[in-house]
């Protein structure tokens, strides 16, 4: 059994980076994901990596396609304002297929809006975010251990497939502390192989290029689609979510993250006064559980999504259902969190007082 | 029988899409040459940028990487970075160094990145097809300010080398021109002595080279001399050649 410490939620991320092999990491400061960059700043030098502290997001993210280029596990964290500088580079890291971990400690927005904990860039991440065809693997701790384990599956993700894998977290689980087991395997870098495609030492071999662009006649429709085919696989082989009192639920609660703490809350207070109510988490946002959402729609006839935005996840789910089920909706904006005493009601109306649906309420 | 000269290792031997006057040709061959002789092509990461020399990442005969307009430093530190025994160099037009990326150079050039830039200012915009750059000059004239450049309009073109003489991690900057044969081989010179302070781990060091761009400044195709001679009478003037930094 690994040892149990008491971490908050970015340093938790941060060592579990390291451990998961990372020796590159540059970022900006921005509430609420701060300890990260400090943590990197201080860890990366003890563990023979380099950390940089960029001018911008902006340059946080040329400096990891760079890094991330040459093979080096490495990677970038910030909240939702720099995140949407990030994208420009986050569109050619995913064109030029680099493999790299980004970190999102969601705050409100839109805009400055604050840096209290919110789940409103959603579409963003699971979007691609910036400009192009590109998919993100993105996952989604609920808690200080997941932000500590999670790093190892994204890079592993990233490099067997190729592209940038992120962690959606917000403000809550970076600034809150829970005791932490590293229980993830541990990478020691210098024992990975070195990618087919790693710029470096070019002694016998041929020259490398890492591009996103390709100028000629169909040839950069047919990069795109051989990426998309990578992303098809990810999407039969890399989805996560996890299941609380399914069983014989007879409404289903979807949500994730801060959003799914609280309907764990709000699931028990229901479960106490006799309504029977489940929890889907998804776990990795794309690839989304539209297959296990769809195959729970044949007994399950109500769902419920809880969501610390104003209706993003709730589309992925109206997706997922395709009109089998009703869906409902109870969303926070601005950083505003839902409380299970709210949950409980809006699932006693839903149930016994067949509230109207999310689409017919609009 | 020894070759006098011959086509240089670190260049792939291919054709360029540059216009006919177009400096960069040039400047590509001083890059690899220097490559060639501080036998470094295998040890080298090159940083293509946007604008004509996109296409650079084919012509070197290094490992090379195409990324967003004006990052090239960012890319290139976080390379150096990641791996430090490689040779890092980024290769950048006025458009990307001085407008858009004025952020990452500047900041490459405070952190003293160990790094090698080489700066081509033609002053405009050319692959997008010749708009106002940064380092415009005064009264030239280009696409999106077609009577020429005015400073109540537009402000006054920005000297780089002067700039980052500045910032206390800038350890060489040179500026230096290809419109003639001597400073063809000053430029080689710069170049070379650039990647030396790398291999040596002085810091960052850039070379701003002048250079023609007939097709956009509407100089004659069928007489490059109109393109050098703008090179000479009017970008020297407001661009001066000569040493602008040089830490023993």
């Amino acid at each position: 059994m690994a040892e149990k410490i008491l971490m908050k939620g970015n340093e938790a991320l941060a060592e579990g980076a390291v451990r998961a092999g990372c020796r590159f990491f540059a970022g900006y400061p921005i509430t609420p994901q701060n300890e990260v960059p400090e943590y990197m700043s201080w860890r990366m030098s003890q563990v023979g990596g380099a950390f940089v502290q960029s001018e911008s997001e902006v340059s946080a993210i040329n400096m990891i396609y760079g890094a991330a280029a040459t093979g080096v596990r490495c990677m970038t964290s910030s909240s939702s304002p720099g995140m949407s500088l990030k994208q420009e580079g986050m569109s050619y890291c995913a064109g030029a297929d680099l493999p790299l971990l980004v970190a999102n400690v969601m705050r409100g927005g839109p805009g400055l809006g604050n840096i209290a904990g919110a789940q409103g860039d959603y579409w963003q991440a699971t979007r691609g975010g910036g400009h192009g065809d590109y998919r993100t693997f993105v996952m989604a701790p609920n808690g200080v251990n997941e932000m500590a384990n999670f790093p190892h599956k994204c890079y592993e993700v990233a490099y067997k497939y190729r592209l940038p894998s992120m962690i959606l977290a917000d403000g809550i689980i970076g600034q809150m502390m829970e005791p932490v087991e590293f229980t993830a395997p541990e990478t020691d870098p210098k024992k990975l192989p070195e990618p087919s495609w790693a710029l470096g030492i070019n002694t016998g071999r041929e020259k490398r290029i890492v591009k996103s662009y390709d100028l000629r006649e169909g040839c950069l429709e047919k990069m795109v689609l051989e990426r998309i085919k990578r992303y098809r696989q990810i999407e039969q082989n890399e989805v996560i979510y996890e299941e609380k009192m399914m069983e014989d639920a007879e409404i289903a609660i979807v949500a994730y993250g801060t959003s799914a703490r609280v309907s764990v809350a709000g699931m028990k207070l229901a479960r106490e006064n006799g309504l029977k109510a489940g929890l889907l988490r998804p776990i990795t946002l794309w690839p989304f559980p539209r297959a296990r959402i769809a195959e729970l729609s044949k007994r399950v006839k109500k769902f419920l999504v809880v969501e610390m935005s104003m209706g993003q996840m709730v589309e992925d789910v109206q997706l997922s259902l395709n009109g089998r089920a009703e869906v409902h909706l109870l969303a926070k904006p601005g950083a505003g969190v839902p409380t299970a005493d709210e949950l409980y009601k809006t699932l006693e109306n839903i149930v016994k007082k067949g509230a109207k649906e999310y689409a017919a309420a609009k | 029988m020894q070759p006098l000269n011959k086509r240089p290792e670190s260049l792939v031997d291919m054709p360029m899409h540059y216009c006919p006057g177009c400096g960069h040709g040039i400047i590509h061959r001083l890059v690899a040459e220097a490559m060639d002789e501080l036998n470094i092509r295998t040890r080298t990461i090159g940083v293509a940028p946007v604008g004509c020399a996109v296409f650079a990442d084919s012509y070197f005969n290094c490992d090379m990487i195409q990324g967003p307009h004006g990052r090239g430093p960012a890319e290139a530190t976080g390379i150096k970075r990641a791996k430090p025994d490689t040779i890092v160099f980024s290769y950048q037009g006025d458009g990307d160094l001085a407008s858009i990326g004025m952020a990452e150079i500047v900041h490459a050039a405070i952190r003293s990145e160990n790094i090698t830039v080489i700066f081509v200012n033609n002053a405009i915009y050319g692959m997008t097809g010749g708009q106002m750059a940064p380092t415009t000059l005064i009264g030239q004239k280009a696409t999106t300010c077609v009577e020429g450049r005015t400073a109540k309009q537009a402000g006054y073109p920005i000297k780089m080398c002067e700039l980052l003489a500045t910032v206390e991690g800038a350890r060489y900057l040179e500026r230096t021109s290809v419109h003639t044969a001597p400073g063809v081989l000053k430029t080689k010179a710069a170049i070379k002595k650039a990647f030396q302070n790398q291999i040596d781990c002085k810091g960052f060091s850039m070379v701003e080279v002048l250079s023609m761009c007939p097709t956009n400044w509407g100089t004659r195709l069928d007489n490059p001399s109109e393109a050098t001679t703008y090179v000479n009478d009017s970008m020297m003037k407001v661009f001066p050649l000569g040493v602008y930094k040089q830490e023993a």
